[in-house]
C-alpha cells in the first residue's frame, strides 16, 4: 500500500543541498528526496566567494554530519569591532566592541555557564561547504540530477516537474531553492516587493602580512560599510560597498591601483596586502517574495529573500528557512499528512515570511543610517553605538540576535534532530 | 503514482462517478468549503496520535507509529482523518451513512494508493462481530439523536485493551457565540443549521454516559482557535469546542 512519495529541490546551492540532508534524515527512504541543478555537474565547487556561519547555522551542520568534515576550513571569529570613520581618518576609534563567545546568558565572554562557549561566527569558503554537502547528500542517498528544471504543473494530489533533459517527476512538494533570480518563483508567478541600493558590494579575498587574530572588522566609511572577515591563515574576505559606478571603476583598475584604493580603506595594520581573488562587484538590492509558498511549492533561501549584506545575516536567513521547512514537513509526514498540502505550507509561511520582513527592514535602516555623510547623523549613531557597548546586558541581545539564537528557532538551529 | 481513478469501467454509471468526484474534489479542497476542518485536522490527528502512541507504547517520531492498529472511524466523511491515519500503518475501517460519502471517499483513497475499508452504515449497523483498538467519534456526538445509546454501541466495538477518542462541543454561553453565531453566520465557515446548540453536551454530560458503558475519561484537552493568527490550538479552556480519551474501567 505504498504511497509513491517524493519531494523535488530545484537548486543545488546551501539551501538546496542542507534542505536534502535535512529531509533525509527526518524521512529516511520513505522518501525519495531529488535535488536538480545543472551546476552540481561542476565538482569540486570553484565559487570563490566566503560566507559567515553563525552559532545557529554551525548547529544546523552539526546535526546534518557535515561540520567536523568543513571545521577545519572555518576560521572562528573571536572578536568583532565596528568603527564609523571618514576615509580621511588616520585613527578609527571603535565604538563597538564584540569578544564573541555565544552563553546562555551571562556576559559573552564568561566561561562558567552550564552551555560550553562558542564563537558566534565562523568564516568558511563556500567551496569547502558545498563539497562537503554534496557528498553527504550522495551518503544518504539524495537523488543528484545535473538538470534544470524547465517547468511544472499542478495536478491537484501532486506536481509533476520536469527537467531539461525531458524526463518528468511527480511529487509532492517542488521546493524553489535556485537564489536570488530564481527561475521556478517567476514561472510561479509570485512577484517580489524591494528595491535596488544604489550600491554594489565588491568581493574579494585578500591575504596580508600579520595574522588577524580571528577579528572582523567593520567600518561604516561614507559609501558604505567595509567589512573585513578573517579566513583560515593569514587570509581575509572582504565585502566592500560603494555606489555602483564607483563599484565598477574600482574592480577594472590594474592591480597596483587596486591595491591603492584596498589600502585606504583596508588600512595597513595588518600589513602589506595582496588581491587572492579576481575583486567581482554584485549589484545589491532587497526583496521579499510577496508569497513564500504556492501550490505545492515552497521558496527557501535567496529565492524567498535577499537582504542588504550589512549584517551578513543573508545566508543564515536561508538556513533558517531550511530548518523551518524541514521541520513543518518532517511533523506533517508524521501525521500522516501530505506534506505538499497547503496547511502545512501555511505553517512555513507564518513562521518564516514576517521574521524575513523584520530582517530585511532592519538591515535597510542600518545601510541607511550608515552610509551618509551627515555629521548630526554621525554624532547621534556614535553616542547610541558607544551606549550600547557601554550596556552588556544590550550588547548580549545584540549577539544573540546576530548568532540567530532568538525568536522561535526551529529544532536544527538548536542544534537538536528533527 | 497513478493520477487516475481505479474504478471498473463495466458497472459505473459515469455521471454518478463525476458527481462523487466532484463531491471528494470539495471534501479535499484545502481551501474550499471543507476548509475549517483542513486547518483543525493537524492538531487533532497529533493529539489522537499521541495519545494512541502513549497507550500503545508506539514511537510517534516513526513514520509508521500506527502500524497494525485496527481503527474506527466514524462519520469518516471523505477520509480526511481516515487516509493520515492508514498512512501512518492503521488499518482504518471508515464508516458514514451517506453512500455520497463513502463514494468519494472510496475515490480519493484509490488515487492516494492507500486500503481503506470504507463502508455507508452506522455503529448500530456494525454488528457485533469485529472489535478495535481504537474507536474514533471526531464531531459525530453533537449529531446523534441518543448520545448514551450511541456511546454504548461505540463501546462494544472496543477491544478491552482498547481506546476510544470523543471530540464535541461543550454546551456554554460562550460555544453558543462561538460556534453557532460565529461559525455559522459571522463567518461562513459552515452552513447554518448545522449545528444544534442543545444538543451539545458538556464535559460532565460525556464523561457521565461513558461511564454507564464502562468507560473512564483518561485524557483531556480544549481545542481553541485564535482568529488573529487563524490558528487553532490545544488549551485547557474546553468551554467550545474539546477533545477525550476514555479507555474502560475494572
Amino acid at each position: 500500500m505504498a504511497e509513491y512519495q517524493r519531494i523535488v529541490i530545484g537548486g543545488g546551492g546551501f539551501a538546496g543541498l542542507a534542505l536534502a540532508l535535512a529531509l533525509r534524515k527526518g524521512l529516511g527512504t520513505a522518501f525519495e528526496v531529488v535535488v536538480a541543478d545543472p551546476s552540481l555537474a561542476t565538482r569540486p565547487s570553484s565559487d570563490p566567494r566566503a560566507s559567515a556561519i553563525i552559532a545557529a547555522g554551525r548547529n544546523l551542520f552539526e546535526v546534518l554530519g557535515v561540520w567536523s568534515v568543513v571545521a577545519p576550513h572555518a576560521q572562528p571569529i573571536v572578536d568583532m569591532i565596528v568603527t564609523d570613520s571618514q576615509l580621511e581618518d588616520v585613527m578609527r576609534p571603535a565604538f563597538l566592541t564584540f569578544a564573541g563567545d555565544v552563553t546562555s546568558s551571562r556576559g559573552p565572554t564568561t566561561s562558567e555557564t552550564d552551555a560550553p562557549a562558542r564563537p558566534f561566527a565562523h568564516m568558511i569558503e563556500n567551496r569547502f561547504l558545498i563539497d562537503a554537502l554534496v557528498n553527504a547528500c550522495v551518503a544518504q542517498g539524495v537523488v543528484l540530477r545535473t538538470c534544470a528544471v524547465t517547468g511544472f504543473e499542478n495536478h491537484r494530489d501532486a506536481i509533476a516537474v520536469t527537467l531539461d533533459d525531458g524526463e518528468t517527476l511527480e511529487a509532492r512538494l517542488l521546493v524553489a531553492a535556485d537564489g536570488g533570480r530564481s527561475a521556478l518563483r517567476e514561472r510561479a508567478g509570485i512577484a517580489t516587493n524591494g528595491w535596488e541600493y544604489d550600491q554594489s558590494g565588491i568581493v574579494v579575498t585578500v591575504s596580508h602580512e600579520r595574522d588577524h587574530h580571528g577579528r572582523a572588522e567593520e567600518h561604516f566609511l561614507p559609501a558604505g560599510p567595509f567589512a573585513i572577515l578573517p579566513l583560515t591563515g593569514r587570509r581575509s574576505s572582504l565585502v566592500w560597498t560603494e555606489a555602483r559606478d564607483e563599484a565598477e571603476r574600482i574592480v577594472a583598475l590594474p592591480a597596483d591601483d587596486f591595491r591603492r584604493e584596498l589600502e585606504q580603506r583596508f588600512g595597513l595594520h595588518l600589513g602589506e596586502l595582496r588581491a587572492e581573488t579576481t575583486p567581482r562587484a554584485f549589484p545589491l538590492g532587497y526583496f521579499v517574495a510577496r508569497s513564500f509558498i504556492g501550490d505545492r511549492l515552497a521558496l527557501v533561501g535567496d529565492a524567498a529573500h535577499v537582504i542588504h549584506p550589512i549584517a551578513g545575516q543573508g545566508l543564515n536567513l536561508g538556513l533558517k528557512d531550511v530548518a523551518a521547512l524541514a521541520e513543518v514537513l518532517v511533523d506533517a509526514v508524521r501525521l500522516g499528512l501530505d506534506p505538499g498540502q497547503a496547511p502545512v505550507l501555511e505553517r512555513y509561511q507564518r513562521w518564516r515570511r514576517f521574521d524575513t520582513m523584520a530582517m530585511g527592514i532592519a538591515t535597510n535602516g542600518l545601510n541607511l543610517l550608515f552610509s551618509n555623510r551627515s555629521a548630526l547623523l554621525r554624532t547621534v549613531r556614535d553616542i547610541g553605538l558607544g551606549l550600547v557597548d557601554r550596556m552588556p546586558p544590550v550588547k548580549n541581545v545584540l549577539i544573540k540576535q546576530a548568532a540567530g539564537l532568538s525568536g522561535e528557532v526551529p529544532r536544527l538551529l538548536r542544534g537538536e534532530s528533527l | 503514482m497513478p493520477m487516475q481513478t481505479n474504478v471498473s469501467p463495466s458497472t459505473v454509471d459515469p455521471a454518478e462517478v463525476a458527481r462523487f468526484s466532484k463531491l471528494s474534489d470539495e471534501w479535499w479542497d484545502p481551501n474550499g468549503k471543507m476548509a475549517p476542518l483542513h486547518k483543525i485536522n493537524p492538531l487533532r490527528i497529533g493529539w489522537i496520535r499521541d495519545a494512541a502512541c502513549r497507550k500503545f507504547n508506539r514511537n510517534p517520531r516513526s513514520l509508521a507509529s500506527l502500524e497494525g492498529l485496527r481503527i474506527l472511524d466514524i462519520g469518516c466523511g471523505a477520509g480526511l482523518l481516515s487516509e493520515p491515519l492508514a498512512r501512518l500503518g492503521a488499518q482504518v475501517i471508515g464508516i458514514d451513512p451517506s453512500e455520497s460519502n463513502i463514494a468519494a471517499a472510496k475515490m480519493h483513497a484509490a488515487r492516494s494508493s492507500l486500503l481503506i475499508d470504507y463502508r455507508a452504515t452506522s455503529v448500530e449497523e456494525m454488528g457485533n462481530l469485529e472489535r478495535f483498538d481504537l474507536v474514533l467519534a471526531m464531531e459525530v456526538v453533537e449529531h446523534v439523536t441518543d448520545v448514551g445509546l450511541f456511546l454504548e454501541r461505540c463501546a462494544a466495538l472496543m477491544k478491552p485493551s482498547g481506546m476510544m477518542v470523543v471530540s464535541t462541543l461543550n454546551r456554554t454561553v460562550k460555544s453558543f457565540a462561538l460556534a453557532i453565531v460565529g461559525a455559522e453566520y459571522v463567518l461562513r465557515w459552515l452552513p447554518r443549521g448545522t449545528h444544534q446548540w442543545s444538543r451539545f453536551i458538556t464535559p460532565a454530560e460525556l464523561a457521565q454516559h461513558l461511564h454507564k458503558s464502562r468507560l473512564e475519561v483518561t485524557e483531556q484537552t480544549g481545542v481553541v482557535y485564535t482568529p488573529f493568527a487563524d490558528r487553532w490550538s490545544l488549551s485547557s479552556d474546553m468551554d467550545v469546542n474539546y477533545m477525550v480519551t476514555a479507555e474502560a474501567y475494572s
